[in-house]
């Protein structure tokens, strides 16, 4: 069987791509898809666990984050039309004044 | 040297079966889709009147072959401006995501015994089946809208994004109008929920989900024919409205890939109809009619013989060599079908499962060929206001009578 | 080297190289499909751990869902290819070597954790969805009509951000 130390090796190295993506990514849908980047590795992490344990609550608890997710990139991605709207841009460094 | 090559086959036997029963299913697709690309333009040309395909082979049998042909050597080009990943990926994608999902539909109840191996008839049985092809559906979604996106053109674009958007919008209604025949099957194996209609086979015809189930039914046909974007919810690619929508900018192969995407989803679609609501591989008379396993025969030897009679008296030389040919080996299927009873035996679950297939995609056709399109709006209301309510309706009222009823 | 682990590695592969794309590709549609693969690749590991039904609810919500939002975002914003502006000079030479070393600290700290963490578990043995769906509703019912709620929340949120600017003096 495959130890549950791999499953988090991959969990690590998932969730720290997905920190680069979004310190070094300069438009806000693609910081925005490696936030969902790091919701997915954190759903690896759980479902090794929950495996590792014999215990379902792991995977209960993925389902949940999942739900969660997509709530959150609907309400997200309506933010960033409303960007696209008033900025014209979709550059995050052109989105760091409260007022136009 | 034999030995050792026999030693190989016991050891990856199941390795190597899957791999043939994978190609000769996917042979056996693809050869489908050509003749039913054949017999829905005869269909809705007998409909309207006229005649159809009829000169290239005889009753215009060999047209599939001349269409194969022609998108295989018709000029390719690329249009200018698109982004090359995402032109070539999404036919692609669509093509291989509507093969991949007629690996789960199981064929038969019964394995072949082969060399002390079975080997059962449909690739795989997955646990979480009709789950998997909900995921694939959810899947096709991008074929449609990457190709529509990357062609770098109007009407693509508008029929790209609202071919997506329906697609999306009846998935719901789709997955939800199932749900009724999973509380009554309590699995998502597609066998399972065959095996629990099997239970009452006693009654024939009404042992079948469809009476219990017929608004789930309903929704699920209509979602689906929604979902494959076929009449009366064609618009996205309707000639007179968007040119042909999401694959305008595609010719030859390419548009043939999403042809071929386009109607092995049909397949696919009509087979889950006939597994979930009305018994797959089960015969629509009671179990103890023995005498309907002739059926089969009793279809075939009149069908042959009349295809002999029709190729004697047919116009040009070619057929009347190739047609009592055709009719020769239908005969004798059915004359060897009555001989040994073991294979009519076996031949009974497949043949039923493929007649209403057949019917199914009959339905089809004849929609096509009868129905108008709806409006866009119209549309889009209809999958949100009227299907989906539905089906949430319907899974109610089927858990509360399971509830009530205790089983 | 059975087969499990090289169906292992492969996916992990898979994950790693869609994460690194993701980064690394200039369209966010590119950057989106490689995005597609990750979710995809993860689920074939939760099938290959037996959670059948969270890889299943992975592809259909996730890659079947999320990520089409996302596309018709994309798609609807027009969003082109990002230009390429000039970093300061310490992201330039300072950035990735730390970011590496935060991805490698992360690891580690997983890698050398204790023992316990090292079970090997049992079997795949698939999670049946029966057992996952009783617990769903019996232990953990009121999250579960919490996020129903959240839901609801979210596409009148969505809905209401996303109007025609006609409307906006009265909201």
């Amino acid at each position: 069987m495959i130890p549950t130390n791999y499953y988090l090796i991959l969990s690590a190295i998932l969730f720290g791509l997905g920190v680069i993506a979004f310190i070094f990514r300069r438009n806000i849908i693609t910081i925005f898809m490696s936030i969902e980047l790091m919701l997915n590795a954190v759903n690896l992490a759980f479902v090794a666990f929950s495996q590792a344990w014999n215990h379902l609550s792991g995977q209960v608890f993925v389902l949940f984050v999942i739900v969660v997710a997509a709530a959150e990139a609907a309400v997200g991605l309506g933010i960033i039309i409303l960007i696209q709207r008033n900025r014209q841009s979709l550059n995050v460094e052109r989105v760091d004044l409260l007022k136009l | 040297m034999i030995d050792s090559l026999t030693q190989f086959l016991n050891e990856h036997w199941d390795l190597i079966i899957s791999l043939v029963k994978i190609m000769l299913l996917v042979f056996i697709v693809l050869t489908v889709n050509a003749y039913l690309t054949w017999f829905e333009r005869k269909v809705v040309a007998h409909m309207q009147s006229r005649w159809g395909p009829h000169r290239v082979g005889p009753h215009g049998l060999l047209q599939p072959a001349a269409d194969g042909l022609k998108f295989l050597l018709k000029e390719d080009p690329t249009p200018n401006g698109v982004d090359k990943f995402t032109y070539y990926l999404a036919p692609l994608m669509a093509l291989a995501l509507a093969l991949t999902s007629i690996a789960i539909i199981p064929f038969g109840p019964d394995p072949i015994v082969l060399l002390g191996h079975k080997i059962y008839l449909g690739i795989v049985d997955l646990n979480i089946g009709l789950l998997a092809l909900f995921a694939i559906t959810a899947l096709s979604v991008y074929g449609v809208a990457l190709a529509g996106w990357s062609s770098n053109s109007k009407y693509p674009l508008l029929g790209g994004l609202r071919s997506s958007a329906q697609m999306v919008s009846y998935e719901l209604a789709l997955t939800m109008s199932v749900v009724g025949v999973l509380l009554m099957a309590g699995s998502f194996s597609l066998r399972d929920i065959i095996n629990v209609q099997a239970l009452h086979a006693e009654r024939g015809l009404f042992a079948w989900n469809v009476f219990p189930q017929i608004l789930g039914f309903l929704c699920f046909f209509i979602a689906a024919v929604a979902e494959t974007n076929r009449v009366p919810f064609d618009l996205p690619e309707a000639e007179s409205e968007l040119v042909a929508g999401f694959h305008t900018e595609y010719s030859s192969f390419k548009f043939a890939m999403f042809f071929i995407a386009e109607y092995t989803s049909m397949i696919t679609v009509s087979s889950l109809c006939a597994i979930m609501f009305f018994g797959g591989w089960l015969s629509p008379f009671p179990l103890s009619w023995t005498f309907t396993h002739y059926l089969p025969s009793l279809i075939l030897i009149p069908f042959g013989l009349w295809v002999i009679w029709d190729g004697i008296r047919y116009e040009t030389i070619f057929g009347r060599i190739i047609l009592p040919g055709v009719g020769t080996v239908i005969t004798l299927i059915g004359a060897v079908l009555i001989a040994l009873p073991v294979v009519n035996e076996f031949i009974q679950g497949p043949f039923w499962l493929l007649s209403k297939i057949f019917v199914f995609l009959f339905i089809y056709v004849w929609m096509r060929g009868t129905l108008p399109r709806f409006r866009y709006d119209q549309l889009m209301s209809f999958g949100w206001k009227l299907l989906l309510p539905v089906s949430l309706a319907n899974v109610v009222i089927t858990a509360t009578i399971i509830m009530l009823r205790g089983h | 080297m059975n087969v499990p682990l090289i169906v292992f590695f492969a996916l992990a592969a898979i994950a790693v190289l869609g994460a690194i794309s993701l980064i690394l590709q200039r369209h966010p549609i590119h950057s989106a499909l490689s995005l597609i693969v990750v979710m995809v690749a993860l689920a074939g590991l939760y099938l290959l751990m037996g959670a059948e039904f969270v890889a299943a609810a992975q592809i259909i919500v996730y890659g079947g869902a999320i990520m089409v939002l996302f596309v018709f975002v994309i798609m609807l914003l027009n969003a082109g290819a990002e230009e390429r502006t000039s970093f300061s000079s310490l992201a330039k030479f300072a950035g990735l070597p730390l970011a590496i070393a935060l991805m490698g600290c992360l690891a580690a700290a997983v890698a050398g954790s204790s023992e316990r963490v090292q079970v090997a578990a049992q079997s795949g043995a698939p999670a049946p969805t029966k057992v996952l769906a009783s617990q769903l509703f019996q232990e953990f019912v009121y999250p579960f009509e919490l996020t129903s709620f959240l839901i609801l929340v979210a596409i009148v949120g969505a809905m209401v951000l996303a109007q025609r600017d006609s409307k906006e003096s009265h909201l």
